[in-house]
């Protein structure tokens, strides 16, 4: 059924019908509205299920980690600065096995304090051995969702799945939403069977402390894991597909790729600026593509390394920094397709940090940048009197 | 001490690593003999957590979780919750417990927040008055005057400034239903609070003192005396309060705080000279306006 909505309400009708047992989560702009829809879909008794008010997303984390602990299917959402007073409990929960799902809306991290879109938050953890999402659109993050908890509870994985959208580009945008039928998605997405969980019947301890005889192999353990996740997630969409007649899935994504020489690499709603802009450029003969990350973790640095295997150059667009260090997306990519005989040239931008407006006439810019030569953590679309101002 | 039945050796079995003497692990065993198998603990990071498991071999025969130092309140109301919701709210009754650091200062915001949400879990602070198991740094519950690696008595200080935080006055604050002090040396006592606090729903808190011969600096064979002597002396009232109210204290003979000082090195900067006796007094008023306050009979 197609049904008009904001992006988060989206999200947070979706969640419900995913039949969560426990809900906790603390309000920060732009996430908010999922937690109080949420509690309002609890409230009027839709949902049956704990939705626990905490004093901060530190504990919002910990609570749905003890939730998880304890056999039930847990659910928190968050961003920016409540993600990062998560970060402790993220690294804990990953390390622990516990198949939680986060929703962040990516917001950027102060100081200043910005309330507005980047991707710096959720960046900040992707070491810590979440599945990380990335969606291009409301639908495509809607459906996220309903594969998140399949794809963390699957008993080869065992692990957290963070689903992330743009701050208010997506979780502000009104669009229409195919939501599948309560009775589909219980189909698609039966109750949570934990292999192991907190149970007086069988006592058990869980976070033992691990020395130095045993935490290599443990962490080993989980590298292992995130090389068999793939076919997981693959799998996940082709069932939805079977299901529900649409696919919503992928490691990534290729736009007009087949015979382009420049490709520009991004992830989330940015995607659908460069393919626009794309679009205008093809217009003109230009020959170019885009190659959309939608899963950061695990990298598909395979998928990556073959879509990059005849262009002659790459162009990633980055809504985070490294400070001091290489652009986030360009080093990862570069480490991927180091081995291509092809041997593009890799450029990279910083662009729309703190929620300012990527225009098209940007993406022009860059692109005619990077023809001329490669280009290194370039910002685009700053005031250039503001910097000069600032300087003095 | 305590008789071990086949019962709790099973739910906290021998062969951990805590120090000799060690009061936390006797409290830790008395704890679980008075609760029973139908518990599920949440064990902050620190002492007990460390010497009681390594992977991958376990002290605890209750299901038992460790998650970090200062989330131990919010992950039991997750448990707790969960149990609820999966329709087994009848199998175990949820406990989170941690020392001192755990409790007064890192995860205190936690606590206070499950406690205004009134959750149905039992706290236990294991008090050994400081961060034992990263070598004794002060928390927020080290006594007045004692000497840790970060109060240290120097030329110009005489170990820790402030008093111990009064966490059993803040969980009255918060409407708690049940707030008791114990300690090791009255297992009894801490038995009967134990077993009361189960019989109460929503939120409940239960300070242990537990004495810790490596941090205090006392012999391993003197853990049960100067538990004693820290309730006999009035620096460690043991009392009940149900329903805000206070409703038993214990009554002791009131002995002089330098019995309880003087066999403990972390205070002994105290008896060298007039600047450490002047402190002595003060730690007298502190330990008399104690037996006021709960209306201790001193039996003199
Ligand atoms: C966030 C964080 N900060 C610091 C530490 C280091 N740390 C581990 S246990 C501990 C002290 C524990 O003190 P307490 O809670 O009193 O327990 P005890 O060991 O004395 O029983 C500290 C500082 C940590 N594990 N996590
Ligand atoms: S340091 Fe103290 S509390 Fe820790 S194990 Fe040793 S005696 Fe027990
Ligand atoms: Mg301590």
């Amino acid at each position: 059924m197609k049904k008009v909505t904001e992006g988060l309400k989206a999200v947070a009708e979706s969640v419900a019908l995913c039949r969560p047992d426990v809900i906790s989560a603390y309000p920060i702009t732009p996430q908010t509205h999922i937690v109080e829809e949420l509690a309002q879909i609890v409230a009027d008794g839709k949902l049956k299920c704990e939705f626990i008010n905490v004093e901060s997303e530190f504990s919002a984390a910990s609570t749905v980690l003890g939730a998880s602990a304890a056999g039930a299917r847990a659910y928190t959402a968050t961003s920016s600065q409540g993600l990062l007073l998560m970060m402790e409990v993220l690294y804990n929960m990953a390390g622990m096995r516990l198949p939680v799902v986060i929703t962040d809306a990516n917001r950027a991290v102060s100081a200043p304090i910005n309330i507005w879109s980047d991707w710096q938050d959720a960046i900040t953890v992707r070491d810590a051995g979440l599945i990380m999402m990335y969606a291009e659109d409301n639908q495509d993050c809607c459906d996220m969702h309903y594969q998140a908890f399949k794809i963390a509870e699957d008993p080869e994985v065992q692990l957290p799945v963070m689903v992330n959208m743009d701050g208010f580009i997506l979780t502000h945008a009104f669009d229409p939403i195919d939501f599948p039928s309560q009775a589909d998605i219980d189909k698609y997405l039966p109750k949570f069977k934990p292999l192991d969980f907190l149970s007086a019947n069988n006592p058990r301890s869980f976070g033992l402390m691990g020395g130095p005889d045993r935490y290599l192999e443990t962490r080993y353990a989980m590298a292992e894991t995130f090389k068999s996740i793939t076919p997981v997630i693959l799998k996940a969409a082709d069932d939805f597909k079977k299901m529900f007649g649409r696919y919503s899935g992928g490691m990534i994504e290729e736009y007009r790729m087949e015979d382009a020489e420049t490709v520009l690499v991004s992830m989330g709603s940015t995607i659908s600026d460069l393919k626009e802009a794309v679009d205008t450029m093809r217009e003109k003969g230009k020959k170019i593509g885009v190659l959309k990350i939608r899963i950061l973790r695990p990298y598909p640095a395979a998928e990556i390394k073959q879509a990059l295997s005849r262009c002659k150059r790459v162009i990633c667009v980055e809504k985070a920094i490294s400070l001091g260090g290489p652009g986030i997306l360009a080093a990862e990519l570069k480490s991927a397709i180091y081995s291509n005989a092809n041997k593009p040239e890799v450029s990279n931008f910083i662009i729309g940090l703190g929620g300012r407006d990527v225009k098209q006439d940007h993406i022009f810019e860059l692109v005619e940048k990077a023809e001329k030569g490669v280009c290194e953590t370039e910002f685009i679309g700053l005031d250039m009197k503001l910097v000069e101002e600032m300087d003095k | 001490m305590t008789t071990q039945t086949a019962e709790n050796v099973k739910l906290f079995n021998s062969g951990h690593t805590a120090c000799a003497g060690c009061g936390l692990a006797l409290a830790a065993r008395l704890v679980l003999q008075a609760t029973g198998p139908k518990v599920i603990v949440v064990n902050a990071t620190g002492c007990l957590e460390v010497f009681t498991t390594r992977s991958p071999q376990t002290a605890w025969g209750i299901p038992w979780i460790h998650s970090l130092f200062e989330n131990q309140a919010a992950v039991a109301t997750g448990v707790e919750a969960a149990l609820r919701a999966l329709g087994r709210g009848d199998e175990a009754r949820v406990i989170a417990w941690g020392g001192d650091g755990a409790s007064a200062d890192i995860g205190f915001g936690g606590i206070s927040g499950m406690w205004e949400r009134y959750d149905d879990v039992l706290y236990i602070c294991y008090d050994n008055e400081a961060y034992m198991n990263t070598g004794i740094q002060r928390s927020g519950l080290t006594p007045f005057k004692g000497h840790t690696s970060t109060s240290p008595a120097g030329k110009v200080s005489l170990g820790n400034m402030k008093q111990k935080k009064n966490i059993p006055a803040i969980a009255v604050a918060h409407g708690l239903p049940y707030v008791a002090t114990a300690t090791v040396a009255y297992p009894k006592d801490l038995e009967r609070k134990v077993k009361k606090a189960m019989e109460v729903r929503g939120p409940r808190y239960l300070q242990i003192l537990v004495p810790c011969p490596l941090g205090w600096g006392h012999a391993t064979s003197d853990t049960i005396s100067m538990s004693k002597l820290a309730v006999e002396t009035g620096l460690n009232p043991l009392f009940e309060y149900i329903d805000g109210k206070l409703a038993t204290a214990m009554t002791v003979k009131q002995k002089p705080v330098e019995e309880y000082l003087k066999p403990q090195s972390r205070f002994k900067h105290l008896f060298r000279d007039a600047a450490g006796a002047e402190q002595i007094k003060l730690i007298q008023e502190i330990a008399n306006s104690n037996f006021a306050k709960f209306k201790v009979e001193a039996v003199k």
